[in-house]
């Protein structure tokens, strides 16, 4: 019974981080209709700058506001010049885009930092406060953090302005435009806020996983599944499924397929929700009009 | 200012294909002009055009002020409020979220507030479905909420698309009797295209009739009114 | 994009350069008996390698460019063609060339079975299923429950093969004229295939998907076809490395494989045969290259670590989408026309 309550507890962490990569996969797609392949290797990124920071001597929880200002920065900027140009281009040519900046990403952490793995801290105390070694302080903060985020998200969007228009803009562009909505800084302001998202899920896990710049490679796809499972266009179904394929991934791994297939797990997922259930548990299917 | 609007050699382009030739209009300050014509005569074509939608050429000034180039947000916050064909309800939000979207483009949020319980005063009924899905809203109400959209922006213009289409005889009389309280209270200049043009002449005072991309003939709505040849032959009655 | 397409069967200037290639490809053995040097198997390994990514890319090409479904898994094919080439010769005593066929079927199965799925994928949902595959697919080859038969993370060393009716070559010099052999082979079916109704077909799919269905064609069927038919070409090519290199290991066959695929296909030029060779030809060039350019970066700009030939293709695959969409097949080809018309008057 501990067992499982530990498993259970280890898959809400992961499910956390899944969460918070689906849901800025979520925010991109719902704003822009693309799927971000390069969203883990820019949490990658960040969590490399905050770990240069956090070298330099910076507290951490600087380290950290700071890392995903920048993240948020870059964001924005690679969705106004980089993207941008590219609006209204076929989708082979974004899917490659998408795969460039994951390339670049990817060789340019490796080329600063090397490929050697390393440490990074984690904010909170270790040691578990069960006493049974059913959870640690680490898991309960990344839930925590990842919990508070949200929190900030939610009242961001449903109370203030900036967000009720982001929100306008990302459901219907030409009315946006009509109520004076600059639609495309709301986009950059997406682009910035998924980027800033997956800093955060990139420094939560790092502590974990160990930094290195294939760190978020198999995150990413299970962010994937969790974004697909919660329904694609959600980003509250993203979080949820995030959670749900978190746990599952747990439980299957342990008890059924063994840890070695959780890739191919992930796969199944992916595929599976595809086709069978496209619109997820909270979407809905959009049906192409000729 | 005599004029809200001058256009002047405008043609609009849907790609390749021409759809306005070189038409030229002006609406006074504070009147009310109606756009009328056939099916495909580039009514909505013109309205899209003003607010730079589609691909166009020559020149709109809006108050003396060049508007031909600008992007259409920025259009819309120098006074122009399109209330579009299909209405263009963000569905997805709630009735009072549709409308507060304007705060976000309006510096002065205390006008806005008292902008927001003029337009209740206006549509009671929207006032009753605050916090109702925009795109559960029945036909009749979404035109009213993307009037009041509209209003919101504390406009000098109003370009309205087809106002009554859809809609029933008694909603569209409700809705053009508040149009013209609009235009006398608010001040708001109004360019509305209209298929129904016997409704549309007893709210505008100046008519342009528009027939595949070309202006045919404009006048006082009286005119077209009174000229039962002109009616038979554009307007159908 | 029709435009581009339309004309892939004519632009001349391209076609040369295959007819170019496969000459240099018939010399090059040949050359070494001339001008013998130590370094003469690297140049012919450099082409045996050219030769194989041109055939992956062309797997790609024939689903991506000329069928316009997206791929960003097609190291999975390549994969299972190696390994089953590897497993073939290792565990069953098979000789190489015997494994060819065996490859050719079992991929156009894997192909065309994952071709059901995706003809539920629009483009980037199918893009986003496919990359989970390639990331997905090295943890599959390392797995316990097959390594005796994969060789798990070590992998398997081959055998390479001897010439065979005591022909007067060299192990090396007939393994590159096989794989000569096969590549043209392949490289002929797949411009008969193209040329004609079902290349026409596959294109007007990817072109205008729902009125293809409407004017008769079976989308459904053209579609899964390609897909079996592309897998069976980069499995192929998988066999091929397999038997050149004499080696395989799963974390060869990662996600940068089937990013490099794609670069290939885009620096060649989607829907674009000749395009296929430039890809392979410019794939084996970076990865040779990257290290002096590496070596060259670190002393110009003092830095610590390589750099490696990921960032290179990612740069490149930016500035490409947006000078050269049609990749180096396409700009040829404009600047044929260019010069054509400007001939002409």
């Amino acid at each position: 019974m501990e067992f499982l309550l530990q498993q259970i507890a280890s898959g809400l962490t992961s499910g956390a981080i899944y969460a918070c990569v689906a849901l800025g996969l979520v925010m991109i797609y719902v704003s822009t209709d693309h799927i971000n392949f390069a969203q883990g290797e820019m949490a990658m990124f960040a969590t490399y700058i905050a770990w240069t920071l956090i070298q330099a001597g910076i507290p951490y929880w600087v380290a950290f506001g700071l890392t995903v200002l920048i993240a948020f920065t870059g964001g924005l900027l690679i969705q106004r010049f980089i993207l941008k140009p590219l609006e209204h281009a076929p989708v082979l040519a974004l899917v490659v885009c998408f795969i460039a900046l994951l390339s670049i990403f990817n060789a340019i952490a490796g080329m600063i930092w090397s490929y050697t793995v390393k440490q990074f801290p984690s904010p909170f105390p270790s040691g578990d406060p069960t006493g049974h070694g059913l959870v640690s302080y680490h898991q309960i903060g990344v839930v925590a953090v990842t919990a508070i985020m949200l929190a900030v998200l939610t009242v961001f969007f449903r109370f203030t302005t900036l967000g009720l228009a982001m929100r306008a803009a990302a459901q219907n562009p030409a009315s946006a435009r009509l109520m004076g909505v600059r639609v495309s800084w709301m986009l950059a302001l997406g682009w910035g806020l998924a980027a800033a998202i997956g800093s955060v899920a990139g420094m939560m896990v790092a502590p974990i996983v160990f930094l290195d710049p294939n760190m978020m490679t198999g995150i990413l796809i299970y962010g994937f599944a969790g974004a697909l499972v919660g329904g694609i266009g959600n980003p509250g179904g993203a979080v949820v499924g995030g959670f749900v394929v978190g746990v599952l991934e747990n439980l299957v791994g342990t008890y059924l397929i063994g840890n070695e297939l959780k890739l191919t797990f992930a796969l199944v997922i992916v595929v599976g929700v595809l086709i069978l259930k496209p619109a997820g548990l909270f979407g809905r299917v959009n049906v192409k009009r000729v | 200012m005599p004029n809200i609007l001058e256009v002047k050699g405008l043609s609009a382009y849907y790609g390749p294909i021409r759809a306005l030739f070189d038409i030229d209009f002006t609406i006074a300050t504070g009147g009310v002009t109606a756009l009328l014509g056939a099916n495909g005569a580039g009514k909505t074509t013109t309205l899209r055009a003003l607010c730079n939608m589609i691909r166009r050429t020559g020149t709109s000034v809006l108050a003396g002020q060049d508007i031909s180039r600008k992007p259409t947000e920025d259009i819309v916050r120098m006074g122009v409020a399109h209330v579009p064909e299909g209405r263009g309800t963000f569905a997805g939000l709630t009735v009072e979220e549709n409308l507060k979207l304007a705060f976000h483009t309006r510096r002065d949020h205390a006008a806005a507030r008292r902008d927001l319980e003029l337009v209740f005063d206006y549509f009671p009924r929207l006032k009753e479905r605050t916090k109702q899905q925009a795109g559960t809203l029945s036909g009749g109400e979404q035109q009213m909420l993307a009037i009041s959209r509209a209003l919101m922006l504390a406009p000098r213009l109003m370009l309205l698309d087809e106002p009554s289409f859809g809609l029933a005889p008694l909603v569209v009389q409700e809705i053009f009797r508040i149009l013209r309280r609009i235009n006398e209270h608010e001040k708001v200049s109004m360019l509305i295209v209209e298929q129904n043009a016997a409704l549309a002449l007893e709210l505008a005072d100046h008519v342009y009739l528009l027939e595949t991309g070309k202006v045919v003939t404009s006048g006082p709505s009286s005119m077209v009114q009174n000229d039962e040849t002109l009616r038979k032959a554009y307007l159908g009655y | 994009m029709a435009a581009v397409t339309n004309s892939w069967a004519t632009r001349r200037g391209i076609g040369a350069v295959a007819i170019v290639f496969w000459l240099a490809m018939l010399a090059l053995p040949l050359l070494g008996n001339v001008f013998p040097s130590e370094s003469f198997d690297y140049y012919m390994f450099m082409g045996q390698s050219m030769m194989v990514y041109a055939i992956a890319v062309l797997g790609l090409n024939l689903l991506t460019g000329f069928n316009g479904q997206i791929s960003l898994g097609h190291g999975a094919f390549f994969a299972l063609g190696a390994y089953v080439t590897a497993i073939l010769m290792t565990d069953g005593g098979w000789p190489y060339w015997a494994t060819l066929p065996v490859v050719a079927i079992l991929c156009f199965g894997a192909g065309f079975l994952f071709g059901f799925p995706a003809l539920k994928l629009e483009s980037h949902y199918l893009a986003l299923a496919t990359f989970t595959l390639a990331i997905a697919v090295p943890q599959l080859l390392k797995h316990k429950a097959i390594s005796p038969w994969t060789g798990g993370v070590a992998g398997l060393v081959l055998d390479k093969p001897d010439a065979p009716f005591g022909l007067p070559l060299s192990p090396d010099q007939w393994l590159f004229y096989f794989c000569l052999i096969v590549a043209m082979v392949l490289f002929w079916a797949a411009f008969n295939l193209l040329r004609g109704r079902s290349g026409r077909a596959m294109m007007a799919i990817r072109d205008h998907g729902m009125a293809a269905g409407t004017m008769g064609i079976d989308t459904s069927l053209y579609k899964t076809i390609t897909f079996g038919i592309s897998a069976l070409y980069t499995g192929l090519a998988g066999a091929l490395s397999a038997i050149t290199v004499a080696y395989v290991a799963p974390d060869s066959f990662a996600l940068p494989l089937s990013i490099a695929f794609l670069v290939g296909l885009v620096v060649g030029g989607l829907s674009s045969l000749s395009g296929c060779i430039i890809g392979g030809i410019f794939l084996v060039l970076v990865q040779n290259w990257s290290q002096s350019l590496s070596d060259w970066m670190k002393a110009t700009f003092d830095l610590r670590y390589d750099v490696p030939s990921w960032a290179i293709y990612g740069v490149l695959l930016l500035l490409l989408m947006y000078v050269m969409p049609t990749g180096v097949a396409g700009g040829v080809g404009r600047l044929y026309r260019f010069v054509a018309q400007k001939l002409a008057r």
